[in-house]
């Protein structure tokens, strides 16, 4: 008989991911309850919370979906005022709500490049800001920030969302200074190309020539950015901060 | 205690000061060595103690201990 041992690395833990309900969010929220937080994930339709609330109430799941568009600063301090009078403040966040658009720079028109910087960066400070008072006041927090590969690299087509990706790694920096002292962490992961609906319409020709630039020779799957996740967010990653760990296959080493 | 009193006895406890060193014309910043964060968490405990909520813009003038008694005055009953 196989003895299932339950690690339970994030007991105590309140872990409050956005975009909880497909690809690497759902990974990371599922990831997490295992590990015995209490995982409050996001999306942006009532369907997609019922949903996250159905995935995490397994045997020994704890967590639950919200409604929330992460572009909406209201929303955002609206839900945390929530999560604050259900004694759920989070300890911590997982920034992972994202949209990729693709246009070249001379086609991006101003609702587009607003749309894109709001979802991916913008989120990232409003959502930081409403919970790390609560944060420093317990002296313990991770947040944790999903960017991208082309964060770092760009990728022709993704000006805005490599602005904003790029942009997360200088808010993790700038941040992680801020409040290292009061024991929270706060680190970037850029994944690189990860099986999810965000790449899952790539041509097979892509598909191929993006193949042949990664040395592990496969796509990532969205429970490789989980399991990094929860590295950080665990007491083993207690010493990372600032920090951004790629987990891309080698296709850049940076 | 008087809202003075525990104001200051906050303060004191914040900024890792004694409470003889807090007087109320003392400047968080200038006088008693509070740095960014101390300042930011000092309005939290003030909100905490007196069950008040205070802005981000009224936080930003609370920096003197007579500030923070004044506005606490003027916000609670």
């Amino acid at each position: 008989m196989a003895i299932d041992k339950k690690l339970n690395i994030l007991k105590g833990e309140i872990a409050l991911v956005t975009g909880a309900t497909r690809g690497i969010g759902e990974s990371i929220a599922d990831e997490f309850a295992k590990a015995g937080a209490i995982v409050i994930g996001t999306a942006t339709t009532k369907e997609g919370a019922e949903n996250i609330s159905k995935r995490l109430s397994g045997t020994d799941l704890d967590g639950h979906g919200i409604i929330l568009d992460v572009a909406n600063p209201e929303q955002i301090s609206e839900k945390i005022r929530d999560l604050k009078e259900s004694d759920l403040m989070p300890s911590i966040l997982v920034n992972n709500a994202g949209i990729s658009l693709e246009n070249i720079l001379m086609r991006i028109k101003k609702d587009e490049w607003e749309k894109v910087i709001a979802i991916n960066l913008s989120s990232a400070f409003y959502l930081s800001k409403a919970v790390i008072g609560s944060m420093l006041k317990n002296k313990h927090g991770r947040i944790i920030n999903i960017g991208s590969v082309q964060g770092s690299t760009g990728a022709p087509g993704h000006s805005h969302y490599s602005a904003a990706k790029a942009g997360l790694i200088g808010l993790t920096k700038s941040l992680a200074q801020e409040v290292g002292s009061r024991n929270i962490t706060v680190n970037t992961i850029s994944p690189g190309y990860i099986s999810t609906d965000m790449t899952k319409d790539i041509d097979d020709a892509m598909n191929k020539s993006l193949l042949e630039q990664i040395p592990l020779n496969r796509f990532g799957q969205p429970i490789d950015v989980a399991k990094t996740a929860l590295y950080l967010a665990s007491s083993s990653g207690s010493y990372i901060t600032g920090e951004t760990i790629n987990v891309n296959g080698g296709m850049n080493m940076l | 205690m008087s809202v003075e009193e525990k104001v200051r006895n906050i303060v004191a406890k914040q900024l890792g000061v004694g409470e003889d060193e807090v007087s109320n014309e003392s400047s968080f910043i200038d006088d008693l060595g509070a740095d960014s964060l101390d300042t930011v968490e000092l309005v939290m405990s003030l909100e905490e103690e007196f069950d008040i909520e205070i802005s981000d813009d009224e936080a930003e003038n609370i920096l003197t201990v007579q500030a923070a008694i004044d506005h606490i005055n003027s916000n609670t009953d």
